[in-house]
């Protein structure tokens, strides 16, 4: 439909959206940048003054970065792997007719929507406890060695917690997309002789393709930024085992009051992001080209 | 037969998976009523208990917690429909060639990982006087969630098809007759899932919340993440108020669930 | 006075231009058809006498007046979309008084105009019903419902036809016929169809590529269409196009060599034809018939029967067919060889530009202006 811009005048419409993204976008990212080339202590707001790269230089010599940087690797990449490859297993089995599936498929997706401190706080003593959590009577019960699990596995311990939560989401998504499957694709498939495995692989599997790459994509951008989960269990610990890049910055913004070195932290973790986004803008500018 | 067996296997996969994806919640519901004695014992036989509940709500801050939850989510939620209505409203009918670029400009800003700006938000604030205020919180929670609105409500917009609006027109109907007649109401329900999506996020917001806020504009968020460093026996209260705290979201999430995905995929995925 | 007329009118999108200058006159009561292939632009046209799609040259008159600037609901017209367009969370009844509501006449009043349009239509048992609990031609019904209720000057019908199954389109199509004749409005209605054009039309527009082919009535196209694409385009199955060159031309007669060898003499003008033009001989197909001495010869390669006639695909030559309108008695079988000759008077002759040579003899229902 041609725009008709003589009957309603789009700017106004769109005016209040663009400038409170904008400045969104403009002004905390400016500051966050100034900051970082400055030497600026709250502990001792006295000194101030221009720092030039040397804030960049402290934090890129320094191991504790570069440590939390692979620890968010690691929890992203385990959190992508396990939360896919269950959502495309869940999404096949809900697929299926079987009695009370929508009532099953309700208490698969129920996680996603428990906010996040709770369900770390749950995992962390209702679970995860080592001499009053479930899992510690489990073993106890079974004679498996009970796991002090934040002690001797924080990291995997932060990444059940979070993989529990985002499961639901990749199935719900994935699950949504196989009913837009063909059916009659499906059935030709048939008479052609694909069942089972064949038809999963060949046919099934192709078609969850691109909704898989958007769950990748929508799982980064949330999972760069797990924050609460490891706030409320480990405080980042023991030593450096569970600080991601997200709680890093946290430690030296708001702990140790460190806003020049937070700021320029906040600059690399920025430029992470915009690396996974470049991708991701692509794959939707792609989809929008479809509509 | 084939079928009645791969309904089989999917039965007791899908079962089971939804058993122990749910388990910790169910755990923690049947921990809500037990007493804190109890509550460290793992065992389902006990003597069912309000106790847990009351302790929770005897505490003053509980509900001016769970207040400002209420408060900032709504709040939020109508803020962010209320700039985000009119944009999805001129991207999806009113397209410009400029339109496409927009929306992806408007997609690449929840991008921005909140910690990035974490310093400047946090020295904006304290300036600004909006550290602990619910404001502040409204604020930071809309501009998070305006383009995931925008583009849930520009997904919902598109579906409907232009010759019913045109038709309108032909009828006599101006902008803001088409929007009160027509558009709005064939929207509805995407609106009101667009709303819900928004309160959801609003509500289980956990980063903003906590390093901005304290005992004036903490939401729920904020309250369970004080249990994490409690004195003495805490697991039946905190289960008691993680479940008040969880209950209202989880049954909006499952009523919207399915309209929902619309939302959280940006509109890739309807 | 319900005329329209355009002057000159003119769309483009940007660089490209899509209607490229239409002058065309509407009579007061005509039903006039848009007629032609996809991407032709007649929807275009359509969406811009409504005023739906801007204009960016020329003028639109309505009884006398220009409205290039006047908003839809004010030119005095009502449209049917082709999705019918009804507004799915309204009853049958608010959907057609919905007009009337904007307009603020008073709810008792719309009642009775609304009732009584759906005595017309035959829909009084479904006034409380939303469009989902209706099928596609009681929806159908609804949407010329909604136009109507406006007591337009002009009607616009954007394919109105193109959802419904077979059966029901020739039925609806009857039904629109006796709607023109009781209701004695303009109506403008858009097509790919040619047969809805021929039987529903006082005056067909051809439209091809943003451009007027050819206008008027049925029979004026069928008999003495100007050009080769309006002969191609009207009537089914298509005219046949044999590829001939020419023996001798006058203004009086031009006279053809027909692949064989044969000759053929057709009563057209051909001034201005020169020697060694390439010549087209289009001929339809119930105007060839079976002769054992016809100029014409070749193998059956496909018999369709339809009962009360058959048609035969007969190959001339390599590369050239043509479909020959037989009695629906007729035994002939594939690879039988056939003769064939062509109503010479009922033939056309197109140059290579695709213009028709006149014809010298009008045909008898055009000269009585028999639409």
């Amino acid at each position: 439909m041609a725009a008709r811009s003589r009957e309603v005048r789009t700017g106004p419409l769109l005016a209040p959206a663009v400038t409170v993204l904008l400045f969104w976008m403009i002004v905390p990212l400016a500051l966050t940048l100034w900051f970082s080339f400055q030497r600026y202590n709250l502990q001792n707001p006295m000194i101030t003054g221009f720092a030039g790269f040397t804030n960049y230089k402290i934090l890129l010599f320094n191991a504790r970065l570069w440590i939390s940087i692979l620890n968010t690797l690691v929890l992203v990449g385990s959190v992508l792997a396990i939360t896919v490859v269950s959502g495309i297993i869940f999404a096949v089995v809900f697929d299926q007719e079987f009695p009370g599936r929508n009532v099953a498929r309700l208490l698969v997706t129920a996680p996603f929507f428990i906010m996040p401190t709770v369900s770390a706080l749950i995992w962390k003593n209702l679970l995860m406890h080592p001499v009053n959590g479930f899992f510690s009577y489990v073993s106890r019960w079974t004679g498996l060695p009970v796991v002090d699990w934040f002690v001797d596995l924080p990291m995997i311990s932060i990444i059940m917690i979070v993989s529990w939560q985002w499961i639901p989401f990749a199935t719900l998504i994935l699950v949504t997309a196989m009913q837009s499957l063909d059916r009659e694709q499906l059935e030709a498939a048939r008479m052609d002789g694909a069942k089972g495995f064949s038809m999963f692989w060949n046919i099934t599997l192709p078609h969850l393709l691109r909704p898989i790459s958007v769950v990748i994509m929508i799982e980064c951008i949330f999972l760069l930024s797990v924050f609460a989960e490891i706030l409320v269990t480990t405080s980042g610990g023991p030593g450096m085992a569970t600080t991601n890049l997200s709680y890093f910055i946290y430690m030296r913004a708001l702990l140790q009051w460190d806003v020049g070195g937070a700021s320029a932290a906040g600059v690399i973790a920025i430029v992470l992001a915009n690396i996974v986004a470049f991708f991701l803008i692509r794959t939707f500018a792609r989809n929008l080209e479809r509509d | 037969m084939k079928a009645s067996r791969t309904s089989l296997i999917a039965g007791i996969v899908g079962w089971l998976s939804a058993i122990v994806m749910f388990f910790p919640i169910f755990w923690m519901i049947v921990t809500s009523f037990k007493t804190e004695i109890d509550a460290v014992v793992p065992s389902i036989v006990f003597e069912p208990t309000l106790q847990s509940y009351a302790e929770v709500n005897g505490r003053a801050n509980y509900l001016s917690y769970a207040l400002n939850s209420i408060v900032e989510s709504i709040g939020s939620t109508i803020l962010a429909l209320a700039i985000g209505l009119p944009a999805a409203y001129a991207c999806a009918f009113y397209p410009g060639r400029r339109t496409k670029d927009l929306l992806l400009w408007m997609l690449s800003t929840k991008m921005m990982p909140a910690v990035g700006v974490l310093v400047p938000m946090y020295l904006l604030f304290r300036d600004a006087g909006l550290l602990d205020t619910r404001l502040g919180l409204i604020l930071l929670f809309t501009l998070s969630n305006l383009p995931i609105v925008i583009w849930m409500l520009y997904s919902f917009f598109k579906d409907v098809p232009t010759q019913i609006l045109e038709a309108g027109r032909m009828d006599g109907a101006r902008f803001w007759t088409q929007l009160r007649y027509i558009l709005i109401p064939i929207s509805l329900p995407g609106i009101a899932s667009t709303a819900l999506l928004s309160i959801i996020l609003c509500w289980n917001e956990a980063f903003w919340s906590l390093n901005l806020s304290a005992s004036r504009a903490g939401p729920l968020t904020a309250f369970i993440a004080s249990f994490s460093s409690p004195e003495g026996l805490f697991w039946a209260k905190l289960s008691a108020a993680s479940t008040l705290a969880v209950a209202p979201i989880l049954i909006m999430g499952w009523i919207t669930q399915r309209q929902l995905v619309r939302g959280l995929t940006f509109g890739a995925v309807k | 006075m319900a005329n329209l007329r355009l002057q000159n009118v003119r769309k483009s999108y940007g660089a490209v231009e899509i209607i490229k200058g239409i002058d065309l006159d509407i009579r007061d009561r005509e039903f006039c058809v848009f007629v032609g292939p996809s991407g032709c632009g007649k929807s275009t046209l359509l969406r811009m006498i409504a005023g739906l799609e801007e204009i960016t040259s020329g003028d639109l008159l309505i009884a006398g007046k220009r409205v290039n600037d006047v908003p839809p609901d004010e030119r005095g017209l009502a449209m049917v979309f082709q999705s019918y367009a009804l507004y799915p969370h309204m009853t049958v009844r608010e959907n057609m008084g919905f007009a009337l509501k904007l307009a603020g006449v008073p709810k008792p009043e719309r009642d009775s105009r609304v009732e009584k349009v759906a005595d017309l239509l035959e829909l009084r048992q479904y006034l409380e019903r939303k469009p989902k609990a209706l099928s596609g031609g009681q929806r159908q019904r609804v949407a010329i419902g909604r136009a109507i209720i406006r007591e337009p000057e002009i009607f616009l019908f954007d394919e109105p036809l193109s959802n419904l199954d077979a059966a029901l389109r020739v039925q609806t199509r009857i039904e629109l016929a006796r709607l023109h004749e009781r209701l004695g409005s303009t109506m403008i209605y858009v097509t790919h169809d040619q047969v809805e054009a021929m039987t529903l039309a006082d005056k067909i527009v051809v439209l091809k590529d943003g451009r007027i082919e050819q206008v008027g009535t049925p029979m004026e196209l069928y008999h003495h269409p100007v050009n080769r694409f309006v002969g191609g385009f009207i009537g089914s199955p298509k005219m046949n196009f044999i590829r001939t060159s020419m023996a001798s031309a006058s203004a009086q007669a031009v006279e053809v060599v027909l692949p064989g060898g044969t000759r053929m003499r057709l009563p057209v003008n051909g001034a201005g034809v020169s020697t060694g033009d390439r010549l087209d001989l289009g001929v339809r197909p119930e105007h060839l018939r079976l002769d054992e001495q016809g100029p014409l010869g070749g193998t059956v390669i496909v018999v369709e029967r339809l009962g009360n006639e058959t048609f035969v695909h007969v190959e001339l030559a390599p590369d050239m067919i043509a479909i020959a309108q037989v009695d629906g008695a007729s035994t002939l079988q594939v690879h039988e060889k056939v003769r064939l000759s062509a109503e010479a008077s009922a033939s056309h002759l197109f140059t290579a530009d695709g213009a028709a040579l006149p014809a010298l003899v009008r045909h008898p229902l055009v000269a009585a202006q028999i639409k």
